[in-house]
């Protein structure tokens, strides 16, 4: 194996996988009930187009996209519609959401095959992908067919699929890698044909052996595809950092990935993006890691999109006595829930539950002592400790002077931080208050 | 039902949800640790007195910063090791011989005027320990200039005093002090162990490297102060510090010598007063080993590292906005905006 690709800075935390790494994707129980909200994507809001009483089936669409950047919702399940109202979402806001009551005998629209995907042209490719509401898997759920149709004056000449997964504990995509090696090149293959690209890579932290030798196998025979064995680093898995690692470009401070002609994908993104095209199946389900010592059976799950989170934990055995946190994606970004009754979502790629001892209160925190651990890490290479010192005192204004708004949130400083600073948080805050 | 049950009962906070198990207490007090050689080999040339010293310096620290925080209803920050850390740093730049008043009242300068009236640790512009014994140095010049003959034993002789190696290069020239250590040989060997006058924790080299691996082993400190600050204070003792010309100077003599080590290593790189951005600490480095030849070599002081240290210390804010790391990103940026 050559020697792994990486980026500058990043840390080392204590990574956990072993709790999923090695169970193979199960099919979750048809739920009873799904909660769908019409916004799980950055961009507008789709608008629902069913109404209470509805009748509806698997895979028909109940919302319809209201932009350019927008992204349609099916139902993942055949019942009735009973209800169209604010929920409570993963990301701590309320949604308004579709409810679906499950009629039990899980009928679906008649889905519409293309054995010829390859010679689809790239108009056709990236309206399956639209209709099929496939949106970045990674957690951002990025409109994928927007990321597809870069402005004229950008040349894109790669992509990049995002098989890092550099967040502890989170096994969804190594799974998929392993278990569905051959569909998610398909997919990569498609997003290329779509963008007029000839070189594509995929990028693999290197404590997934079995990922890459699955992927390395299923790209034998494709000269133009190339699997990176990657540092185990967080945040390995973030695009400017990908980026960075396979094809050594830095895409510029407020600029996207685009600007370097790259294209970053995440492995689940691939596999939808082919069972999109290939067979006409919207993004109606998802693979999720289900782990942490707080809960009694760790998997990784296919679960319907709009599943109430209760009803997943309840498949894993349940939370275990003295679980405290309960987290929708990654330790290191993902969002503490409140309540459990909120839906699975087309970015949720985990549901992480941390029991007391991984547990770390941030209750107290000290004032900084300019120890420089933060810069150290900072994969952006900012000043966290003056952003947090800034955002504490109010001054916002020097913070965004500080290249504020070139933070991407990765929680790395807060990570390193021995005065247990909420530095994400005073972040946050400081970005809240100044525009960009 | 029993998920539901556990609901209510969950945690919410922002991300990350993970953290490092670094904490400020842990780096304090391995840095306490790490000068425990130094302080193990201070008793051992200078006796009983050492720790006696020390222990009063340690003591008077933890005390008035336990009460000054008390006092005004707030937490007591003692656990954290950082006020035994200045109180034990005070007491390793302070001679043997000093009555029991003066680290008493070192300690409370330091603590009390240079750290909590600022604001704490994490607030404080100066290092705590260093004003304290640039305050006693300057309140007490005689007491403070006092040097007693190490002996070797663990035992405080008749305490027979003597001048610094320094002390000695400054007024009576290289070939006196060669003299009075044998051969340069024996010199070199005396200084590395420790065996000469000076305050407790500076004269014993091989303590405090010891101590200074550890230190760099964690990462709690880097390189970059310390190799800039000895590297500058040799560079320049032995283009400016002979007396036949240029590069005539003995290196070796002024890097072993005084508290260069100590400082370099201990309290240079105090978190707080220093830069946080490694390039500005070779700056802060240089800054500082350049200001302890000027002294040592021109100034009225035998020994200038800790005003060196001191006066860089006024300058870290000024050098941490002036360097900046290399933002991600940043060049591309710079050749669009030329276009």
């Amino acid at each position: 194996m050559s020697k792994t690709a990486t980026f500058e800075r990043g840390i080392h935390p204590k990574y956990h996988k072993e709790l999923a790494s090695a169970k193979s994707i199960t099919q979750a129980n048809l739920p009873q009930r799904i909660v769908v909200p019409v916004s799980q994507h950055i961009g507008a809001p789709a608008k629902p187009t069913v109404n209470i009483g509805d009748e509806v089936k698997r895979g028909q669409v109940i919302g319809a996209t209201t932009g350019f950047v927008s992204s349609p919702i099916h139902s993942s399940i055949s019942g009735k519609v009973i209800a169209i109202a604010d929920f409570p979402t993963s990301a701590g806001r309320m949604v308004q959401s579709i409810v679906i009551e499950s009629d039990g005998k899980d009928e679906a629209v008649e889905f519409k095959e293309h054995a010829d995907y390859m010679n689809l042209s790239a108009d056709e490719i990236k309206t399956l992908i639209k209709d099929a509401g496939i949106v970045g898997m990674g957690g951002a759920a990025f409109p994928t067919n927007v990321k597809l149709s870069p402005p004229k004056e950008k040349t894109i000449d790669t992509v990049i699929i995002n098989g890092a997964e550099c967040e502890p504990y989170l096994t969804a995509d190594h799974r998929l890698m392993v278990e569905r090696p051959r569909e998610v090149v398909e997919g990569l293959k498609i997003i290329m044909k779509s963008l007029g690209v000839k070189e594509g890579h995929i990028g693999i932290e290197v404590n997934k052996p079995d990922a890459i030798k699955a992927m390395e196998s299923a790209v034998s025979g494709e000269s133009n595809i190339k699997i990176w064995p990657l540092e185990i680093k967080y945040p390995q898995g973030a695009e400017k950092m990908l980026i960075k690692a396979v094809k050594g470009r830095e895409v510029p401070s407020k600029g996207l990935p685009m600007d370097v002609g790259v294209v970053v994908q995440n492995v689940g993104t691939a596999l939808a993006v082919y069972e999109a095209v290939r067979f006409g199946k919207p993004l109606i389900e998802r693979v999720v890691t289900v782990t942490g010592n707080g809960i009694k059976e760790p998997k990784n799950m296919m679960v319907r999109i709009g599943t109430l989170m209760s009803d997943v934990i309840e498949q894993c055995g349940g939370l275990v006595e003295g679980a405290v946190k309960v987290i929708s994606g990654g330790p290191m970004m993902g969002f503490a829930q409140w309540t459990l009754d909120v839906p699975v979502v087309k970015g949720t790629s985990g549901i992480l539950v941390l029991a007391e001892d991984e547990f770390v209160s941030t209750d107290q925190y000290s004032a900084c002592i300019r120890c420089g651990s933060c810069i150290d890490v900072c994969p952006m290479g900012l000043n966290p400790s003056i952003l947090s010192i800034y955002a504490e005192k109010g001054f916002y204004e020097d913070a965004k002077a500080n290249n504020l708004f070139d933070c991407f949130e990765c929680g790395s400083c807060a990570y390193v931080c021995p005065a247990k600073r909420p530095m994400v948080q005073f972040i946050r805050l400081a970005k809240s208050q100044v525009k960009p | 039902m029993a998920t539901e049950a556990k609901a209510h009962e969950l945690v919410v906070s922002v991300s990350p949800h993970v953290r490092g198990k670094e904490t400020v207490a842990r780096i304090m007090w391995t840095v306490n640790l790490s000068l425990f050689p130094a302080f193990l080999m201070s008793v051992y040339y200078f006796g009983p007195r050492a720790a006696f010293v020390t222990g009063l310096c340690i003591l008077s620290a933890v005390l008035s910063e336990h009460f000054y925080q008390t006092s005004l209803k707030k937490k007591s920050s003692i656990g954290d090791g950082s006020a035994f850390l200045t109180g034990l740093l005070l007491g390793l730049n302070l001679p043997a011989s000093v009555p029991f008043y003066i680290p008493i009242v070192g300690s409370l300068i330091a603590i009390v005027i240079t750290k909590l009236l600022f604001g704490g640790l994490g607030y404080n512009v100066f290092n705590p320990a260093l004003i304290g014994r640039a305050f006693l140095l300057i309140s007490f010049p005689k007491l403070m200039t006092i040097w007693t003959e190490p002996t070797a034993q663990f035992v405080a002789m008749d305490a027979k005093t003597t001048a610094t190696p320094l002390g000695i290069l400054k007024e009576e020239g290289m070939a006196k002090l060669i003299e009075i250590f044998g051969d340069k040989a024996d010199l070199y060997t005396s200084l590395l162990m420790g065996n000469r006058a000076g305050s407790l924790g500076e004269t014993s080299v091989i303590a405090l490297l010891i101590g200074a691996a550890l230190l760099l082993y964690r990462g709690y400190i880097t390189w970059h102060i310390p190799v800039s600050f000895i590297a500058t204070v040799g560079v320049m003792a032995w283009a400016f510090g002979g007396n036949s010309g240029l590069f005539s100077g003995d290196p070796i003599i002024h890097l072993l010598s005084g508290g260069l080590i100590l400082g370099a290593f201990f309290m240079a790189t105090d978190y707080v007063t220093c830069p946080s951005i490694r390039k500005g600490q070779i700056i802060f480095g240089i800054g500082c080993g350049a200001i302890t030849m000027m002294i040592r070599l021109k100034g009225g002081f035998p020994e200038g590292v800790m005003f060196a240290v001191l006066l860089m210390n006024c300058f870290a804010p000024l050098i941490d906005r002036g360097v900046k790391s290399k933002m991600f990103g940043a060049v591309k940026v710079k050749k669009e905006q030329k276009k």
